[in-house]
């Protein structure tokens, strides 16, 4: 064993004295250095779709057509003349908000408005995929994540509980404790959870769609994403074991309840106590 | 015709009664119900309350079958979605309550007397002879005792029971101490990393974009002793974090109009402020980020990050405490100082601060 590795060593250090030897040994290192780098750096990079020519100009006639009246034709974005913006620009957006804002409906937007609603999507899934190609080949942002990010399947009751630590820390604020959703000012809304696929949530957990704020995968690692999604399945599986849970929106929804049918039936009982009861006209007989 | 028990009372209020101020108040005349001279009427009315009561009898005992038949464990059976066991336990017993009110109620309406009576108002004050013998009473009561007789057993009763104040009021001090300075200082110091809330992890500013929004928690609360236990847990960590709390976003620099004291409180854009509320101290990260405002849940306090934290709409009396922040030489972000001021709702002491 030793004889063997002297051997080796002799051999290395006989290489080592030879003139390329350095440049191989600094040429490895890059590509080492770099391929690791392509593989831990943060998932800002482009997906394959960009790369996809063909996608990327059916995706551009589309986008010509349906969506640069607002977002301008080459997706830069439109500033109306008192400097509000009309569309914003999408470069650098990614192919996950497309995916997202196009795949739930959102995009393309009905009438103007605080914000976007959920609607039928008008995109087939080949066509949104296209118009994600276009606007992730415009600059580098999040790309379509993979369906092993969201596998509820491999998500056990550890990472649901661990979920929704997550979700009541970062969530609960807007989407409510059971994911019912809540109102923002001036008409704008976090919607509810309920129904959602597990790929847009995680889209939208990566992208910010319009207020909701971005939840990086480097903050927000994609196995917590995970959990997280996985705990909000698990919410709209749990029965209601209390009793209606009149939209699970808390004391406002309960206390109207209380308020109106609570105490509407005890005042009809105190005015069915207080009531004269049918007198007969015929007189006493007692 | 007298009330028996209540000599003050008369059956028939339509007849004269001595000593009325007016002898015929005009009362309407009695007249009988149904019930009271249609003795189908009458059986029917008997029927209904003694099914009411009947029924309640067979729910009080629904409410033993389905206790004894629904599971509540680990998998409790669902009914519509709902909770099986409890849904027919409530009914049952809400069912049972309900019909004896309801059987009584008719009952009374139907079969129960219904005679009108009037009730005479008599003075509030004693008798005469009554006031008399306790006065006379108290007196004996004196005499016989020798209070006024012997002024040192009456002072130094007096001087007991007074005394008795001291252990009345002293463990009140138990209620104290006072808070001291706890209310104006967190756990954050120069240098604590500020890390992600729940995960524990460090952050740095290339892992936040703009728009993001981190709920974060200074280091210490993951932080462990020499033999693995927490440095913190249970309530002391809770004390810690209802102040300690905090929120980073990400906003575009040329957005931020920082105060000239804050310039270098940021790093790369990145704030962090104190996640309770200046109102009634409501953990807050409702964040809007496009607007850059965060409102609080409990009552629409809304505060302008990118302006430091500036009250715009609510009952929130002042500006969310910002917390400096820098990096350490790992490149993670860290507190440069503690919160300047005190964080969260306004407290007697601190004045105008």
């Amino acid at each position: 064993m030793r004889k063997l590795s002297a051997r080796l060593s002799a051999r290395l250090s006989a290489g080592r004295r030879r003139r390329v030897a350095g440049l191989v040994v600094v040429a490895s290192a890059l590509l080492l250095t770099g391929g690791t780098y392509a593989v831990l750096s943060p998932a800002t990079a482009q997906d394959d779709l960009a790369a996809d020519a063909a996608l990327v100009d059916r995706g551009r006639e589309l986008f010509l057509v349906g969506c640069s009246s607002c977002h301008g034709k080459n997706a830069e974005g439109i500033m109306t003349s008192d400097g509000t913006q009309y569309g914003p620009s999408l470069v650098g957006v990614g192919a996950a908000a497309v995916d997202f804002q196009v795949g739930t409906g959102r995009m393309p937007l009905a009438q103007p408005g605080v914000q976007a609603p959920k609607k039928d999507a008008l995109y087939t899934p080949e066509e949104t995929r296209a118009l994600a190609a276009y606007v992730a080949s415009l600059g580098p942002g999040p790309a379509i994540p993979e369906e092993t990010k969201y596998d509820l399947e491999e998500v056990d009751e550890e990472g649901i509980v661990r979920g929704g630590q997550f979700f009541l820390t970062n969530c609960t604020a807007c989407h409510n404790f059971a994911g019912a959703g809540g109102a923002l000012p001036e008409g704008k809304y976090a919607p509810s959870l309920s129904g959602v696929a597990p790929k847009a949530m995680y889209e939208a957990m990566l992208t910010g769609p319009q207020q909701m704020p971005v939840f990086s995968d480097q903050v927000i690692t994609p196995e917590d994403k995970e959990n997280v999604i996985a705990y909000v399945k698990s919410l709209e599986e749990e029965p209601s074991y209390g009793g209606f849970a009149l939209g699970s929106y808390g004391p406002v929804a309960e206390g109207m309840f209380a308020w109106l049918l609570g105490i509407g039936a005890l005042v009809g009982f105190a005015v069915w106590i207080g009531a004269n009861s049918v007198r007969s006209k015929k007189g006493t007989k007692a | 015709m007298a009330v028996p028990g209540n000599e003050d009372a008369t059956l028939d209020p339509h007849s004269a009664q001595s000593g009325d101020p007016i002898d015929n108040p005009g009362l309407p005349a009695h007249r009988p119900r149904p019930t009271d001279i249609d003795r189908a009427a009458e059986k029917r009315a008997e029927r209904q309350v003694a099914g009411m009561f009947g029924l309640a009898t067979l729910c009080a005992l629904l409410f033993g079958v389905a206790y004894f038949t629904l599971d509540i464990g680990e998998d409790p059976d669902t009914f519509l979605g709902l909770g099986a066991s409890n849904l027919a336990l409530g009914l049952a017993l809400g069912l049972a309550l309900l019909l004896i009110g309801v059987g009584a109620v008719q009952w009374a309406r139907k079969l129960m007397s219904d005679h009108e009576i009037v009730e005479m108002r008599h003075p509030v004050a004693s008798s005469e002879e009554d006031r008399t013998a306790t006065l006379a009473a108290l007196r004996q009561g004196t005499d016989d005792s020798g209070i006024a007789r012997r002024p040192l057993i009456r002072n130094s009763l007096l001087g007991a029971v007074a005394a008795l104040g001291i252990p009345a009021v002293l463990p009140l001090r138990d209620l104290g101490p006072l808070p001291g300075t706890v209310l104006e200082e967190t756990v954050w110091k120069p240098g604590m990393r500020v890390v992600n809330d729940v995960s524990g992890l460090a952050i740095k500013p290339a892992q936040i974009q703009v728009g993001q929004l981190v709920n974060a928690e200074p280091a210490v609360f993951f932080a462990r002793d020499e033999e693995g236990e927490p440095l913190l847990e249970g309530p002391a960590l809770q004390a810690a974090k209802v102040k300690a709390a905090v929120i980073l976003v990400k906003i575009e620099p040329e957005q931020i109009n920082a105060l000239p004291a804050r310039a270098d409180w940021g790093v790369e854009g990145i704030l962090c402020y104190s996640k309770i509320c200046t109102h009634v101290g409501c953990p807050i990260s409702l964040y809007e980020q496009q607007t850059r405002h965060v409102l609080c849940p409990c009552h629409q306090s809304t505060f302008d990050l990118a302006d430091n934290a500036k009250v715009l709409f609510g009952p929130a009396a002042r500006p969310l405490p910002q917390l400096p922040i820098g990096l350490d030489d790992q490149g993670y972000l860290v507190a440069t100082s503690g919160f300047q001021e005190p964080v969260g709702p306004s407290f007697w002491e601190r004045g105008d601060r």
